[in-house]
């Protein structure tokens, strides 16, 4: 066969003309009308899915679930006795960001019938009716729940239930104790005072802008800062400056969690924002380190289990709710990952895989303890105050490139 | 009627197809394929050409036109407004900080991997024996069998506060020095990387370069250093040239090496992207972000190709 250089060229051009005419068409004429832009405008209004109705009973299990979830909360330990108990095959897809859940329970096409989702992507499931509520009858495990998580504001909107809670934990304040040896530091200021130069670490994570706010809500008042995920531009503006200004201070944003715990297993820091499993893991590995609560608070994560909006597999949904809220479960899961349990029934059980887990992971502390953390919940541009001059997470992120570029 | 024997015989049409034994229909396809040879190329080229279309180049333009959309941020959903704010987002001042740390952090790479590469390569071509260039041969690839985590946590093992590094330094007396989680460590860390990359291609140049040029330089009255000048270092500029696309593209697209060994002021342009996708799940500016290394790439393959590179590689 003679193919001449001309044939192929013309042949090539012909064939990519086509095809970037069909693109052309494809993606330049849908000009589909905006999403409903919620958040903004006169408030968030009625979720969409509220009128939903809720099963009264589980049935038959349809033989098959479709999580989407943290890495770690599908673990063989109880996924398979639950698969043999329910004969629900389980699949989890997993995700590394609240985003990312968010964007696979929204995509038209997608068959989850489960996501494990953070309190900043809950109220985006709920009010972009990704998700339904359930019914919180049918979980026998929930009245044994810790009380500020049996209808937590993130996952529960007019009295209905969107998912039950599952397990929590704060961001606390880790420190060396070669550097603090008087003892834990009781306020968030040394990670913003220039003592510790170059040996500071925080998240990675535009979240972290509110932990800024919370310290603010205690340090200056005039601001009037109430919600540290709720904040007003100028409110706003001043974390974000503290922020900037914390900024020299930095050693390394920390990405991973073990990448914490290498900063502080090798000096290179001696105070930072944490999470209890780097604690813990630092300690088992006989690093000098503690963690508290300084008195300004703390903000924290909690997770919940919410039910797609049209989950195929509504039954093995419910199974599976019921299986990881009961204590056993909850144990395995909290000593796995290291967070708390919501059920406070866990706590023996948790002694029993580690000892004097229970009170590390602060699973019998008072009531008291608990308050003072302030869960993590999407900012959104409505307040509470009615008016809809708060800052929403898109400028969150943008301002935490400005902050860490 | 006379013919004379300087008449040229009638030019031949186009030969008859041969008969083709399954019958009149293959024949017709097979004559008809012969006379049109834009047909024929058009049917060779489809399958590769649908393909590079279809799964590589048409997934790269959906996203990339997203890059003239917004998002609602809340919802999740895709707005299809044809808007430029992404791109006038882009040319503010953090952004353009990043970039700009991207780029020069690539090109203090190219010329590091280059300055160490070159005297290897030329090692490797023109003086070591068949055994020693194989030896170092293997020794240049074999780190390429190894994980690419792997290598840079190693590295963070031996730059950390007392990692390997500041232990042998402070037994010299010469204090301490910690190099990790900064943008020297992130520089160290993409020469030791990208490194067989740049020797290999130069290897190549050199390798071809044939020793009557040298000797004929010499004859002309060359002394060492003019030879190196004007006769090795010309014709070894495209292997330098294929071998600095490596290792400038490889680190313009990086995100992991900032996010494991660099600082706090570390971010790349890939890390924008990954929080535009993932955290702010933002994809119309992730998608614009991502447009930025695409032309700089553009921009350099040109340059790469006026060196000579594609006829080195």
């Amino acid at each position: 066969m003679n193919l001449s250089m001309t044939h192929v060229r013309r042949a090539g051009a012909v064939s990519v003309l086509a095809a970037v005419a069909l693109l052309a068409a494809a993606c330049g004429s849908s000009t589909s009308t905006p999403a409903t832009t919620g958040g903004g405008g006169a408030g968030l209004g009625v979720p969409p899915t509220q009128s939903m109705p809720v099963l009264s009973s589980i049935g038959k299990g349809e033989g098959h679930l479709n999580l989407v979830a943290w890495e770690g909360y599908a673990q063989p330990e109880w996924v398979k006795p639950f698969e043999q108990a329910t004969g629900c095959q389980v699949s989890a897809k997993y995700a590394g960001s609240s985003s990312e859940m968010v964007q696979l329970m929204t995509t038209p096409g997608n068959q989850y019938d489960l996501v494990s989702a953070s309190g900043d992507a809950d109220l985006r499931l709920i009010y972009g009716g990704a998700v339904r509520p359930i019914n919180i009858n049918l979980m026998p495990n929930w009245k044994n729940f810790l009380s500020f998580l049996k209808s937590p504001d993130f996952n529960t909107v007019n009295g209905h239930h969107y998912g039950i809670s599952y397990e929590f934990g704060p961001n606390v304040l880790l420190y060396s104790k070669k550097a603090f040896p008087s003892g834990p530091p009781t306020s968030w200021s040394v990670i913003y005072s220039s003592k510790y130069k170059g040996e500071v670490t925080v998240p990675d994570n535009p979240i972290q802008i509110a932990d800024a706010a919370l310290y603010l809500e205690s340090t200056t008042p005039s601001l009037g800062i109430t919600d540290p995920y709720e904040l007003t531009t100028p409110q706003f503006d001043a974390a974000v400056n503290l922020l900037k200004a914390e900024h020299v201070l930095i050693a390394k944003y920390w990405d991973l969690a073990s990448q914490e715990i290498s900063l502080f297993s090798s000096g290179t820091t001696v105070v930072g924002a944490a999470w209890p499993y780097q604690t813990n893991t630092l300690v088992a590995e006989k690093v000098a380190v503690g963690d508290t609560i300084p008195t300004q608070g703390a903000t924290g994560w909690a997770d919940t289990w919410m039910l797609a909006k049209n989950a195929p597999d509504p039954n093995c949904a419910y199974k599976w709710m019921q299986w990881v809220t009961t204590p056993q479960i909850q144990a395995e899961e909290a000593d796995y990952f290291g967070e708390t349990p919501a059920n406070h029934l866990a706590c023996p059980i948790m002694n029993k895989i580690q000892a004097g887990s229970c009170s590390a992971y602060h699973e019998n502390a008072p009531l008291s303890y608990f308050k003072t953390i302030k869960f993590w919940k999407t900012p959104l541009a409505t307040c509470d105050n009615g008016k809809d001059d708060c800052v929403p997470f898109s400028q969150w992120v943008s301002a935490w490139t400005q902050i860490t570029g | 009627m006379t013919t004379t024997g300087t008449e040229r015989p009638a030019p031949a049409g186009p030969p008859a197809a041969p008969p083709a034994p399954a019958g009149r229909g293959i024949a017709r396809i097979s004559a008809a394929l012969w006379r049109r040879a834009w047909l024929r190329a058009t049917l060779t080229l489809s399958p590769p050409l649908a393909w590079f279309l279809v799964i590589y180049f048409a997934s790269l333009v959906l996203m990339l036109v997203t890059a003239f959309w917004t998002v609602n941020s809340f919802t999740n959903e895709l707005e299809h407004s044809w808007t430029l704010a992404n791109f006038r987002q882009i040319l503010t001042g953090t952004y353009l900080t990043i970039i700009g740390r991207t780029v020069a952090i690539a090109a203090i790479v190219t010329v590091t991997d280059a300055v160490v590469a070159f005297p290897f390569a030329y090692f490797m071509a023109r003086v070591a024996s068949p055994r020693t260039r194989n030896l170092l041969f293997l020794a240049v690839l074999l780190p390429l069998w190894l994980s690419y985590l792997a290598r840079v946590f190693a590295w963070i093992a031996i730059l950390e506060k007392n990692g390997a590094l500041s232990w042998a330094v402070s037994h010299l007396g010469l204090g301490a020095p910690v190099l990790a989680y900064s943008n020297t460590a992130m520089w160290i860390v993409f020469c030791y990387i990208w490194l067989p990359f740049m020797i290999v291609p130069v290897y190549g140049a050199l390798e071809r370069i044939p020793d009557s040029l040298i000797e004929a330089s010499m004859d002309l009255g060359g002394r060492s250093w003019r030879t190196f000048r004007q006769v090795i270092l010309p014709l070894a500029l495209p292997g330098v040239a294929a071998g600095s696309i490596f290792t400038f593209a490889l680190t313009l697209g990086d995100y992991i090496t900032p996010i494991l060994i660099g600082g706090a002021s570390s971010n790349f342009i890939g890390n924008a992207i990954y929080d535009n996708v993932g955290l702010a799940n933002n994809l119309p500016f992730a998608a614009s972000l991502a447009v930025v290394p695409i032309v700089i790439m553009s921009v350099y393959l040109l340059g790469a190709r006026a060196l000579g590179a594609f006829d080195a590689l």
